[in-house]
């Protein structure tokens, strides 16, 4: 709580978080903003923005409404991005923290399954995995997650490998402190905080991966998303070039929004660092 | 005899280097007994600190400890054995979890060794406060908010939490303020008289050895050089480690005249 308050302190933090509350809502409240399947058709095709108060971003070739597919949009490209950008840092934090507790083989072995998965872009890994495993929701998900969790991973090996040999880390063994209590009280609490620093930058890059793979025609059919949409509206760019304007101001406005929010954090914690 | 350590020796590799931290080491400690341990910086101290608890592993010797071979227990028995010797480190920081508090950290030890319930416990924390001079209202405070002496208290107050026999002192009081130093070595042998703790009382000053130790050993280049009842070391040093420790403190050269 008190890091929250000390973020929005920065001002990097207060736009970021204003930013985000605000797409968090539209979000949340989507269907109520936007009643009704965004995909039905609401009025005639390509109506231009600002014309008609019922449509007020206007239609697309099939005569879907804009606004409706923005906001809903929303909804995919925010939790797409936070379930990817979770599961990334949760299995990174688990395999960082494994790799660097035991050691030897088992460290080498890891280490090694990090160096292919950093190897290989991100994109090309989510692109290959969606084309084999088909491309519901749980699926891109996965596929993104896939090629962000080796940077968390390896950051938080690094953390545990320094941060056991502290000296606290020996007070807790010269009282009796098992390797589970070891590992979960004294190591994981203070490894982790500059490796949730990179949250900001994986959600950033979760969901614009998403973005990418929906552009593509890679994401689910029946579920609008900025990618598909700005795709759609490639086809007449010159003519109704708002077709893309649109989701692609959204994407820009939320990754920005990420990033200084992530900003703002990472100030707020270098400010208040406790003494380690 | 509580302890008794026979012909350890370690050494570290770090890239082709190797040093021999300790070489040969044998002493012995008595029940309610302080041993001071002297030597420069790097002569092995702090290895041996940790050899004894079981931070490092030890490449040959023994260690006797309350009637156990000390250096072959290990898992659940070696955890819960521990409770029978503790250590204070050097580092009054870095010796907690920044994220502790005071309470917290004396929890710890009651939680892990003596199998009573929360409330019980948080008597036995204000107990030990109370015990080492501070006031039981401190539970509550981060160990980062608390000054070095106090830190230093606390130190002490975990380690006698599981009632030892032996503890370990790496430096206790080189890091403190020279007032601060006097009042916390009267209340460890206060402890000892009280509770017939051992102690093994690691320092480079020869002058705060003298003021606890009943009998000091000299280390130099992982070796013990010289042991001795601690006023003979101080007036009649026998090695050239000895009398250099010696002339490194000015006012035990003119007390000792
Ligand atoms: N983890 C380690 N790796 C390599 N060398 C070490 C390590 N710890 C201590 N040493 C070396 O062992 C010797 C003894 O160190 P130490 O026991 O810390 O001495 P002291 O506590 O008396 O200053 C020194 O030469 C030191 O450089
Ligand atoms: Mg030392």
């Amino acid at each position: 709580m008190t890091l929250l308050r000390q973020t929005i302190g920065t001002g990097e933090g207060a736009i970021g978080a204003a930013i985000l509350s605000l797409l968090i809502l539209i979000a949340v409240f989507a269907s109520v903003l936007c009643p009704g399947d965004p995909l039905n058709i609401a009025g005639p095709p390509l109506t231009p923005p600002f014309t008609q108060g019922s449509l007020p971003l206007g239609t697309d070739s099939l005569g879907r409404d804009l606004l409706a597919g923005v906001v809903h949009g929303t909804r995919t490209s925010l939790s797409v991005g936070l379930a990817a950008a979770a599961a990334a840092m949760a299995f990174g934090v688990c395999i960082g923290l494994a790799a660097g507790f035991s050691g030897g083989i088992v460290d080498e072995a890891l280490m090694r399954l990090v160096d292919a998965f950093q190897i290989v872009p991100g994109f090309l890994l989510a692109l290959a995995f969606v084309s084999v495993a088909g491309s519901s929701a749980h699926v891109i998900v996965i596929a993104i997650a896939l090629g962000a969790w080796a940077g968390p991973a390896r950051l938080m090996r690094a953390q545990v490998l320094s941060i056991r040999e502290r000296e606290y880390v020996a007070a807790a063994r010269v009282i009796g402190a098992g390797p589970a209590e070891i590992v979960f009280k004294e190591i994981l609490p203070n490894a982790l905080p500059p490796v949730l620093s990179l949250s900001a930058i994986i959600v950033a890059a979760a969901i614009l991966t998403e973005s990418a793979l929906s552009f593509l025609g890679l994401s689910d059919p029946n579920v609008v998303t900025w990618g598909s949409m700005m795709s759609e509206g490639r086809n007449v760019l010159r003519s109704a070039t708002w077709l893309s304007i649109f989701p692609g101001l959204a994407l820009l406005t939320t990754v920005i929004g990420i990033y200084l929010l992530g900003e703002g954090v990472t100030k707020a914690i270098g400010r208040g660092r406790p003494g380690s | 005899m509580l302890l008794s350590v026979e012909n350890l020796t370690k050494r570290y590799l770090s890239g082709s280097r190797q040093t021999t931290a300790l070489d040969d080491v044998s002493f012995t400690l008595g029940k309610g007994e302080t041993l001071g341990l002297a030597g420069v910086s790097g002569s092995g101290k702090s290895t041996l600190a940790r050899v004894l608890l079981r931070l490092v592993p030890a490449d040959t010797g023994k260690v006797h400890f309350e009637g156990e071979d000390w250096l072959t227990l290990s898992g659940a028995s070696l955890r819960r054995r521990r409770a029978r010797m503790q250590m204070v480190f050097q580092d009054v920081l870095a010796a907690f979890n920044p994220r502790a508090t005071v309470g917290s950290v004396l929890d710890d030890p009651l939680r892990i060794h003596s199998g009573k319930r929360a409330r019980d416990r948080k008597q036995d924390v204000a107990t030990l406060l109370d015990r080492v001079g501070l006031p039981t209202g401190f539970a509550d405070r981060s160990i980062r908010e608390i000054s070095g002496g106090q830190r230093q208290r606390v130190a002490i107050a975990r380690a006698i939490a599981t009632r030892p026999s032996l503890i370990v002192l790496d430096e206790a009081v080189s890091a403190l303020d020279v007032s601060i130093r006097e009042t916390i070595l009267e209340l460890l042998v206060e402890l000892q008289q009280e509770r017939g703790i051992s102690y093994l009382f690691i320092s480079h000053d020869l002058a705060v050895l003298r003021a606890v130790s009943h009998r000091i050993a000299v280390m130099d280049a992982g070796r013990i050089v010289e042991t001795g009842a601690a006023s003979q070391i101080i007036d009649r040093p026998q090695s050239p480690a000895a009398r250099a420790l010696i002339a490194a403190v000015p006012r035990l050269v003119t007390d000792a005249r």
